[in-house]
């Protein structure tokens, strides 16, 4: 501490030695504290909001169930949160699964249908991009189906695959697909013409062009696109399953309002916004980690 | 006289646009010969940069023919590099990636990988690169970025290196050096260079010969001056010179003079 205090005087010494008056300032050894209290003034600045807005809502919640009656308060369903998560993954026969196995069978649905709509999606984004014939033959049959609610598709899906659960990954891979087609295929045609001047320069193959230069600069409007479809994805997962059944937080959701059990179908609530906020930020993290600085 | 390397021949160039068809550039008719440097300066919307990306193939004349060693020139090839003015390096290679992208596909059917290899890092080596060459674009300086620009071009070792206002986007220092360089290295090469440039002192202090454009639309060229200065050049004893002095007077007096431009 003292040392650190020496640096600083010496410092504002030499700095300030054109204008030897403010030398005996008081308020020079005093610095490192203010800083200090500067850099918690700055903490305080960025936890205090969020934590107001939380305390807020639930403020709101407990007053709309002093009221409603039927609306648990917090404080009871934080124990029936505390209750269900003290063990995720029990297994009561086929129809009684703990909440962890129900969220899994989710992400896995989200996850097979959102593979497949990548497969298709992003080989086709590009095409659409470089092809202007494809984008052209293509684009109004997408603008067409991309306002759809994917659920219009569901008893389609029951009908091909005559089973609920691969109907299900239906709905998530007709969701999933657009953003990615569409992202991609914007990506693909703002790759800068520098780049494909390069390219032409180089006489460079087809899939050189594809693999050396297209890829890695329409890397980041993929993800975008993939960051958009996880999102859709994640919000009809949850309506495809309530229709569907079986096991995934969706069913679980209408199970529990079935039962009657109101603090579940909140804690639901928080789970699947959790789910939905993790899968964001673990795609923005990637996305950053493969976005290159251009200048 | 060597023999000439580049025939460009009544070129046009007319684009279509919105307001109907805007002609760029018409009745060109230039030799380039092997060894020489040729620089093409005017003011800015002169179609300099239309004649060289004529010459690059990366656009087509609509009318007359560009001859590239007796061949029509068809569309860009690796026999005549291109130096972009904002580099174009690709982001996501490290220079010396970028560089051994260009020399494995003009070297890649006849050498193997340890020769690729050489040749690239001579080729960062010889523009002084060699330090930086696992770095990435965006972690060195501009004028970095331009050496690598040239490494890869001249790695190609293309029959005619085109140059497109290769340091108009570098500050005034880092442009002397690097036309310093440049110089040494085409002098070690012999290269023949088409560059295109709109600084005076550049053009008068690298070119062989220069090739003053009208002012567009429908421009063409308007004068040529042979620089008749002897090589190796440099920079602070031709300042002195009194020929300098006369082929940038001459340079000045069509750019300023004759072809002011009135609406800059």
């Amino acid at each position: 501490m003292s040392a650190l205090t020496m640096e600083k005087t010496t410092e504002e010494a030499a700095t300030s030695a054109a204008k030897p008056v403010e030398l005996v300032s008081p308020a020079a050894p005093a610095k490192p504290a203010s800083e200090n209290a500067e850099k918690f003034r700055a903490v305080l600045k960025a936890v205090i909001p969020p934590v107001f807005g939380l305390a807020l809502l639930i403020g709101i919640w407990e007053l709309i169930s002093l009221k409603g009656g039927s609306i648990p308060n917090p404080a009871v369903t934080w124990k029936a949160a505390v209750a269900l998560f003290s063990n995720p993954f029990y297994e009561n026969g086929p129809n009684d699964l703990g909440i962890g196995w129900n969220i899994l069978s989710s992400l896995k649905r989200v996850a097979v249908g959102f593979g497949f709509a990548a497969a298709v999606g992003i080989p086709l984004g590009f095409m659409l991009g470089r092809f202007r014939f494809m984008s052209s033959m293509v684009d109004p049959i997408i603008s067409l189906l991309r306002p759809v609610s994917p659920l219009a598709w569901l008893p389609i899906g029951l009908l091909v695959f005559k089973k609920a659960d691969p109907a299900a990954t239906w709905t998530i891979f007709i969701c999933s697909i657009w953003p990615m087609i569409l992202n991609t295929a914007e990506g693909v045609r703002r790759v800068p013409q520098d780049y494909l001047n390069v390219a032409r320069v180089l006489n460079l193959p087809e899939w050189q062009v594809v693999t050396k230069i297209l890829f890695p600069a329409v890397l980041p409007y993929m993800l975008t696109g993939i960051r958009l479809s996880i999102g859709t994805a994640w919000l009809v997962i949850v309506a495809a399953e309530m229709l569907t059944g079986g096991v995934g937080i969706g069913f679980w959701v209408w199970d529990e309002w079935n039962n009657l059990k109101v603090e579940h179908i909140i804690i639901a609530i928080f789970v699947i916004g959790i789910v939905g906020l993790m899968l964001e930020q673990f795609l923005l993290f990637i996305a950053k980690r493969f976005t290159y600085e251009t200048r | 006289m060597s023999k000439p390397l580049v025939k460009i021949e009544d070129v046009g160039q007319t684009f279509d646009t919105k307001n109907g068809k805007f002609v760029a550039l018409r009745d060109i008719n230039l030799d380039i010969r092997e060894g020489e440097v040729v620089s093409l300066i005017g003011h800015s919307g002169c179609g300099k940069s239309t004649l060289m990306n004529l010459i690059a193939g990366l656009t087509l004349p609509t009318s007359g023919v560009l001859l590239c060693d007796g061949r029509e020139i068809a569309g860009p090839g690796p026999e005549r590099a291109v130096v972009f003015q904002n580099h174009s390096l690709l982001p996501w290679l490290t220079c010396f990636e970028n560089v051994y992208l260009a020399v494995e596909r003009v070297f890649g059917t006849k050498e193997g990988k340890p020769k690729l290899k050489l040749r690239t890092a001579a080729a960062l080596e010889m523009v002084r690169m060699s330090h930086a060459m696992d770095k990435y674009p965006h972690e060195v300086s501009g004028g970095m970025k331009q050496r690598v620009g040239i490494a890869r071009a001249f790695a190609m070792e293309p029959k005619i290196l085109l140059m497109d206002e290769p340091f108009g986007a570098l500050d005034a220092l880092t442009r002397a050096s690097l036309q310093d360089e440049l110089m040494r290295v085409m002098s070690e090469t012999g290269a023949t260079v088409v560059m295109v440039t709109h600084d005076v002192d550049e053009a008068v202090l690298l070119s062989d010969r220069i090739v003053m454009m009208t002012n567009g639309p429908a421009a063409t060229i308007g004068q040529v001056v042979d620089v008749d200065l002897a090589w190796p050049r440099d920079r602070l004893d031709l300042v002195e010179k009194p020929e300098f002095a006369k082929y940038r007077a001459a340079v000045v007096d069509f750019l300023h003079r004759k072809h002011l431009k009135k609406a800059a």
